[in-house]
C-alpha cells in the first residue's frame, strides 16, 4: 500500500497546528495572545513537537504566522533529552 | 468472588409510580395507618406500607390504567368495589384490600383470563408469567368453562365469525409476542408510549376482538418498534417474551451492574444461569435509566460469548507473519524484553499505551500508571481524544472543570432544551426517552443539526425551532445567539455579576455584538435564516430553565474546543448554571468516557484533570509510586502517529481501542502503526488495529470482572463479575502482570484496592470507596469531604474556577472547503442498533437492523448524479476513498451527505481528513469535502484491505506447534 501523498508531512503539520493555536489566540484581547500561544504550547506540547518547532523557527520559520514566532520568545526550550 | 455470591435481585413493584407532592395524606389499609404524597394510588400507599393488592395491568414505570379488574378493594362508607391502582390515596379513609367479597370478585375475574389462557404456557411453566403468580395468590383452583367457545388459542373453523387468533411474531430477534396469551392489559403500550416514547404499539379492535398491534399490524420487526425492550420488561402474561429465557428457562441468580456501551450508563441486572447470561433487565434503582433499556444493553450482549473472541495471548514477529498462540509467561517475558529493548535503543519517550473508554476506571487508572510509573513518561492517550477532548478543554477553560454539570434526573425539571449536534435518540436512547417524556409533558425543544434527526419531529415531540446549518457553521451560528441575546438585553445580569467576571463579560459582550457575529451575517455562510437564530435565542434566553445537550457535533471539528466554550457562553450569559434543570451537559460517546479521562489518561493531566507540570501533584504520585515523574507533557494519539512515522516513536501498548477503523484518516493510522516495532493489542477480538499488532492480550468483558465505570453524568457506577473471564483474567490484571514484567512489583488483589489508590491520591475522588458504592449504589463525584455522596449539580454556588470566564469564539471557517472536485460536505454519525466500531453490536443479532453502512444523500443531489436507492457509489475526498450503497433521503440538506462508520468493510475513515480541533487536535469526522459518483462495488483499496486483514489474522495454534 503507498501512503504518499494522503497526509502531511511531521513538519508540515505542526506548522499547520501552531497556526491553528495562533488563530483562535488572534482572536483573544490583545494583552492574552503571546502569553496565550506560548501558554497552549507549553501545556501540550511534548518537547519532541516544541524541539521541532524550534528547529523550523531556526531554519527561517518558514509559513508560521507572526504570532508563534512572537510567542516562541516565551515557549519553553525542551531538555536535552 | 462476587461470581459464587449467588443471589437473587429482587426489586419492589410498588404498582403505581411515585407521586411527588409537598402535601401528604394518611389513611388506614387493613388496619395499618399509611402516610404517602397527595395524589398516590391507594395500591401504592398499600405496598409501601407491605401489603401487595393483586394487579395484572399495573406497575409502577406507567400511568395506571385500571383495566384488569384484580386491584379492587373496598373502602368503608363507600359503596363498591374501586380499582385500587386508579384511586388515590385520601386522608382518613379505611381501605380493606382482603375481604370474601373482594377474593370471590378476583377468583371469577381470574378464572375468566384463565379460560382464554393457553394450558401449555412456558412462561407459566418458567415461573416467568404473573398469570400464574395470580391464579395462585387469590385461590383459584378451578376452570368452570372449558375451552370450547370463542377464544384467543386456536385459529378459528373456517366460515365462523370473528377470527381472533394471530400467529405468534418471532420476528424480533430477541424477543417473541404470543398474542394467545396476551390479555390486552395494554402494559406494552403505555411502556411503549411512556417510557420509551416511540408510540409503536397500540389495541387494534373492540371488546373480544380487541389485540395489541405493532405499527399497522405488522410484525414487530417490520414495525416502528426500536426493540427497547420496555414492553417484554411489563408484560404480565408472557406474551411478550425474552427468546432467551424460551430457550434457557429462568435465571436463578444474579447481580446489579452497568452498561458497557454509551456514556448513558445504564444499570441493569444481569440474570444468570450459572456461567451463562439469560437477559439483562434494567434496574430500577439505576439513577441513570431509573429502569429503562435500549436494544444495545438490553439485549445485545451475546457478543461477550461469540466465537470471534481470541481466548490465549499470541505473538509475532512481522505483522506479515500469522500469529502464534503462546503463554502468558510467554507474552509477558516478551512484552519486557521488546519493550527494554526499544527504550535502550530509541530512548525512554519512545514507547506508550492508549487506555480505554470501555474499560473500568481501575483498569485505565493502571494504564496510566503503567505509562507513568513503569514507561517512565507520559505518552498516554486515550480515545476521548477522538471524541470529547474538546469538551475537556473548554469547560475547564470556562468553568473550571471537565465535566456535565447536571444529572439526568435534572431534564424533569428542564422548560427549554437546546440539543446541538447530538443525535439522542440513536446515540443515547435511554437519555433520549427521558427528554421526549420531558418534551411531551410541555418542554420546549431547539435542535441545531445539520440533518433533520428524529427528535426534530416524532410522535408528540416537534422541535420549536430546528437550526439545520452547514456543518462547521457550529461557532458561527452559536456567536450569533449569543448575538441577539445581548442585544436584545436578554442576558441575566445579576448572575453575571455575581458569579462570573463583569469586565470579561463586557468583553465577550462587544465581541458579540459586531456586525460579523449578527443573524443577518451569520445566516449567508451558515445556511439558517437570521429570523430562525432570532427566535431560537429569545426561547432559550427567556423560555425557563435552559438546559443544553451536545455531542460529537460539537466536539469533532477544527472549532471543537471554541465551540464548547461558546455554549458555556450562553449558559453563563443566560444564567442557566448551578441549580436543577438547566446546565451544560456533554452526552459521551462510550461507558467509561468520563472514567478515562477522569483517571488521568491524558498525556498532559495526572488523575483528577492536575495538569503534569504541578510539582505538589507530582510529588504525591513520586512518594506513593517510588519514581520521579517526567513534569512534561506526552505525546497525544495523532502526534504518537507522527513521531512512529518520523522515526522516534516504536511501541504502542493499545487496552481496548480500535485506532485503525475509529481514528480519522486511516492511511495516516497505518503508516503511523507500521513504523512501529512493537505494537501490543489488548482486546476480545482481532480487532482492525490488530492487523498491525505484534503481541496480541485476550481482553475480558464487562461481566467477567470487577470495577466502576463513570458516565456522562459524572456518575461512578459499579460493575459486577457476573462470570469467570473466558480468557482466564480481567484486564487490570493483565496490566499488572506487565508492569511486573518490567521490574514493577504491583500487588493489587482486588479493584477496590485500586480505587482505594485514586481515592488518597485525587481530591475529587477522596471520599469514594467500594464500601460507599454498595451503600448508595452509584456517587456523582466530587466526592469527598465536602459532598460524601457525592455532587448531583455542580457549580451550585461558584464555579470550581471561581469565577465563570467568559471567552470570545471567533468564527474560523475550517481548510476543509468545498469545490469543484469535492462539492458536497460528509458528515458521519452513528445509529441506535449499532456501537462505535461495531465490533461488539456487528456480533450481535443487531444486524438484522443495520447490516451495512449506507450514505445519506439528498435527491437533488442523487438525481443529479444519477444516483438511485441502493446502488452502489463511490465516496471520495482528499484523503481516500471507499465505496458503499446509498440511500436517498431528505433528512440530509442539500450538498450534505451523511454515513455511519460501524462497519470495518466501509471504512469510513479513509476518507476523513487529518484536520482536527486547534486546541485538542481532536479529529474533525464532521466535516469531510467530498465527490459521490456512481461505482460497481468495492474499491481496489478496500479489497487489498480485506486480503491484508484475512492474511494478518491466521493463527498457527499451540497444539500445531508442539
Amino acid at each position: 500500500m503507498s501512503h504518499e501523498e494522503k497526509f502531511k508531512s511531521g513538519d508540515e503539520h505542526l506548522v499547520y497546528m501552531a497556526n491553528q493555536i495562533a488563530t483562535f489566540f488572534t482572536s483573544q484581547p490583545e494583552a492574552e495572545r503571546v502569553a496565550g500561544v506560548a501558554d497552549h504550547i507549553n501545556k501540550f506540547w511534548e518537547p519532541r513537537m516544541r524541539g521541532r518547532l524550534f528547529e523550523i523557527i531556526e531554519m527561517g520559520g518558514d509559513g508560521l504566522s507572526p504570532l508563534v514566532l512572537e510567542a516562541s520568545q516565551a515557549i519553553n526550550r525542551p531538555k536535552a533529552a | 468472588m462476587c461470581g459464587t455470591d449467588k443471589r437473587f435481585v429482587e426489586e419492589i413493584d410498588y404498582g403505581t409510580p411515585a407521586v411527588r407532592s409537598e402535601k401528604t395524606v394518611t389513611l388506614t389499609i387493613d388496619g395499618q395507618s399509611v402516610t404517602v404524597p397527595e395524589g398516590t394510588s391507594i395500591m401504592r400507599a398499600a405496598r409501601e406500607a407491605g401489603i401487595a393488592v393483586p394487579k395484572l395491568c399495573a406497575n409502577d414505570m406507567v400511568k395506571s390504567f385500571g383495566s384488569c379488574r384484580l386491584c379492587l378493594v373496598e373502602i368503608e362508607g363507600k359503596g363498591g368495589t374501586p380499582a385500587s391502582c386508579t384511586t388515590p390515596a385520601m386522608d382518613g379513609i379505611s381501605v380493606n384490600t382482603q375481604t370474601d367479597r373482594l377474593n370471590t370478585i378476583r377468583r371469577g375475574v381470574m378464572e375468566l383470563y384463565m379460560s382464554d389462557h393457553p394450558e401449555d404456557c412456558a412462561a407459566c411453566a418458567a415461573g416467568d408469567c404473573e398469570m400464574a403468580n395470580m391464579a395462585e395468590s387469590v385461590g383459584l383452583k378451578q376452570n368452570r368453562y372449558g375451552d370450547d367457545g370463542a377464544n384467543h388459542l386456536a385459529p378459528s373453523p373456517i366460515g365462523e365469525h370473528g377470527v381472533n387468533f394471530k400467529e405468534l411474531d418471532v420476528s424480533n430477534p430477541y424477543f417473541a409476542y404470543d398474542p394467545a396469551k396476551c390479555i390486552v392489559c395494554s402494559l406494552c403500550v403505555r411502556a411503549c408510549e411512556e417510557q420509551q416514547g416511540t408510540f409503536a404499539l397500540t389495541v387494534e379492535g373492540r371488546g373480544f376482538e380487541s389485540r395489541i398491534t405493532a405499527g399497522m399490524d405488522e410484525p414487530f420487526l417490520q414495525s416502528e418498534c426500536v426493540s427497547c425492550g420496555a414492553c417484554v420488561q411489563a408484560c404480565p402474561t408472557g406474551a411478550l417474551q425474552e427468546k432467551s429465557i424460551i430457550e434457557m428457562g429462568m435465571p436463578d441468580h444474579s447481580a446489579v451492574t452497568t452498561c458497557a456501551y454509551c456514556g448513558v450508563g445504564c444499570s441493569f441486572k444481569a440474570e444468570m444461569k450459572g456461567e451463562e447470561v439469560v437477559r439483562m433487565v434494567p434496574y430500577k434503582d439505576g439513577k441513570a435509566n431509573r429502569g429503562h433499556s435500549c436494544v444495545k444493553g438490553r439485549f445485545a450482549y451475546g457478543y461477550a460469548t461469540h466465537k470471534d473472541r481470541i481466548l490465549n495471548p499470541m505473538i509475532r514477529e512481522k505483522i506479515t507473519d500469522p500469529w502464534r498462540e503462546v503463554s502468558w509467561e510467554e507474552v509477558y517475558a516478551h512484552i519486557g524484553t521488546e519493550i527494554g529493548r526499544i527504550q535502550k535503543k530509541y530512548g525512554r519517550g519512545s514507547v506508550g499505551g492508549i487506555t480505554s473508554s470501555r474499560c473500568t476506571n481501575e483498569e485505565t487508572y493502571l494504564v496510566q500508571k503503567l505509562v507513568r510509573q513503569v514507561f517512565g513518561n507520559n505518552n498516554v492517550d486515550t480515545c476521548a481524544r477522538v471524541c470529547h477532548s474538546p469538551t475537556g478543554y473548554g469547560l475547564k477553560t470556562t468553568f473550571g472543570t471537565s465535566a456535565g454539570t447536571q444529572d439526568f434526573d435534572s431534564v424533569e425539571h428542564s422548560d427549554v432544551v437546546l440539543v446541538i449536534g447530538a443525535n439522542p435518540t440513536d446515540g443515547h436512547p435511554v437519555f433520549a426517552s427521558r427528554l421526549k417524556k420531558r418534551l411531551r409533558e410541555g418542554a420546549k425543544l431547539i435542535v441545531l443539526d445539520p440533518r433533520r434527526i428524529d427528535l426534530v419531529r416524532t410522535p408528540h415531540v416537534e422541535a420549536s425551532y430546528h437550526l439545520p446549518l452547514r456543518p462547521g457553521t457550529n461557532v458561527a451560528v452559536l456567536t450569533a445567539l449569543a448575538h441577539v441575546i445581548v442585544s436584545e438585553g436578554l442576558f441575566d445580569e445579576p448572575f453575571i455579576r455575581e458569579r462570573c467576571d463583569w469586565d470579561e463579560f463586557q468583553d465577550w459582550a462587544s465581541f458579540v455584538l459586531q456586525p460579523e457575529n449578527s443573524p443577518e451575517a451569520i445566516e449567508k455562510m451558515s445556511g439558517v435564516s437570521a429570523e430562525l437564530i432570532r427566535g431560537a435565542a429569545r426561547l432559550y434566553a427567556t423560555g425557563g430553565n435552559g438546559a443544553i445537550y451536545y455531542g460529537l457535533g460539537v466536539t469533532e471539528h477544527s472549532q471543537g474546543s471554541t465551540t464548547v466554550m461558546a455554549i458555556a457562553n450562553l449558559a453563563m450569559a443566560t444564567g442557566n448554571i448551578g441549580r436543577p434543570g438547566v446546565g451544560v451537559n456533554p452526552l459521551r460517546g462510550q461507558n467509561n468516557v468520563q472514567g478515562s479521562c477522569d483517571m488521568g489518561s491524558f498525556p498532559h493531566e495526572m488523575p483528577g484533570y492536575r495538569h503534569i507540570s504541578e510539582d505538589a501533584t507530582r510529588a504525591i504520585y513520586e512518594s506513593l509510586w517510588g519514581v520521579k515523574l517526567d513534569n512534561e507533557p506526552g505525546l497525544r494519539i495523532p502526534n504518537m502517529l507522527d513521531a512512529a512515522v518520523d522515526g522516534s516513536f516504536k511501541a504502542l501498548y493499545v487496552q481496548g481501542e480500535d485506532i485503525l477503523q475509529s481514528d480519522p484518516n486511516t492511511h495516516h493510522v497505518a503508516a503511523g502503526l507500521e513504523a512501529m516495532e512493537c505494537v501490543i493489542v489488548h482486546d476480545l477480538f482481532l480487532n482492525e488495529t490488530a492487523n498491525y499488532a505484534h503481541v496480541f492480550l485476550p481482553g475480558s468483558t464487562f461481566l467477567e470482572k470487577d470495577g466502576t465505570f463513570t458516565n456522562a453524568e459524572r456518575r461512578i457506577n459499579r460493575v459486577r463479575k457476573v462470570m469467570e473471564p473466558k480468557n482466564g483474567y480481567a484486564d487490570w490484571e493483565v496490566t499488572q502482570e506487565m508492569a511486573r514484567a518490567l521490574g514493577q512489583n504491583w500487588n493489587y488483589t482486588h479493584p477496590s484496592e485500586i480505587m482505594a489508590e485514586i481515592a488518597a491520591t485525587t481530591p475529587s475522588f477522596a471520599g469514594v470507596t467500594y464500601e460507599l458504592l454498595e451503600k448508595e449504589g452509584s456517587v456523582q463525584w466530587p466526592c469527598n469531604e465536602k459532598a460524601p455522596t457525592g455532587t448531583p449539580v455542580m457549580h451550585m454556588d461558584g464555579f470550581v474556577r471561581g469565577k465563570g470566564k467568559f471567552v470570545r469564539t471567533a468564527y474560523v471557517a475550517t481548510d476543509e472547503k468545498v469545490g469543484p472536485r469535492f462539492p458536497l460536505l460528509l458528515t458521519t454519525g452513528r445509529i441506535l442498533s449499532q456501537y462505535n466500531v461495531g465490533a461488539q453490536t456487528r456480533r450481535t443479532e443487531n444486524v438484522v437492523w443495520h447490516d451495512e453502512d449506507l450514505l445519506e444523500i439528498h435527491p437533488f443531489d442523487a438525481e443529479t448524479r444519477g444516483i438511485r436507492e441502493g446502488d452502489w457509489v463511490k465516496l471520495k475526498s482528499r484523503s481516500g476513498e471507499t465505496s458503499l450503497r446509498a440511500t436517498i433521503t431528505e433528512r440530509v440538506a442539500p450538498g450534505v451527505v451523511y454515513t455511519t462508520f460501524h462497519h470495518p468493510a466501509t471504512q469510513a475513515n479513509v476518507v476523513t481528513t487529518e484536520y482536527s480541533d486547534w486546541a485538542t487536535n481532536c479529529p474533525e469526522y464532521k466535516v469531510t469535502a467530498v465527490q459521490v459518483s456512481p461505482s460497481n462495488g468495492p474499491t481496489e483499496w478496500q479489497e487489498d484491505y480485506e486480503e491484508h486483514a484475512r492474511q494478518s489474522r491466521r493463527i498457527v495454534h499451540v497444539e500445531a506447534a508442539e
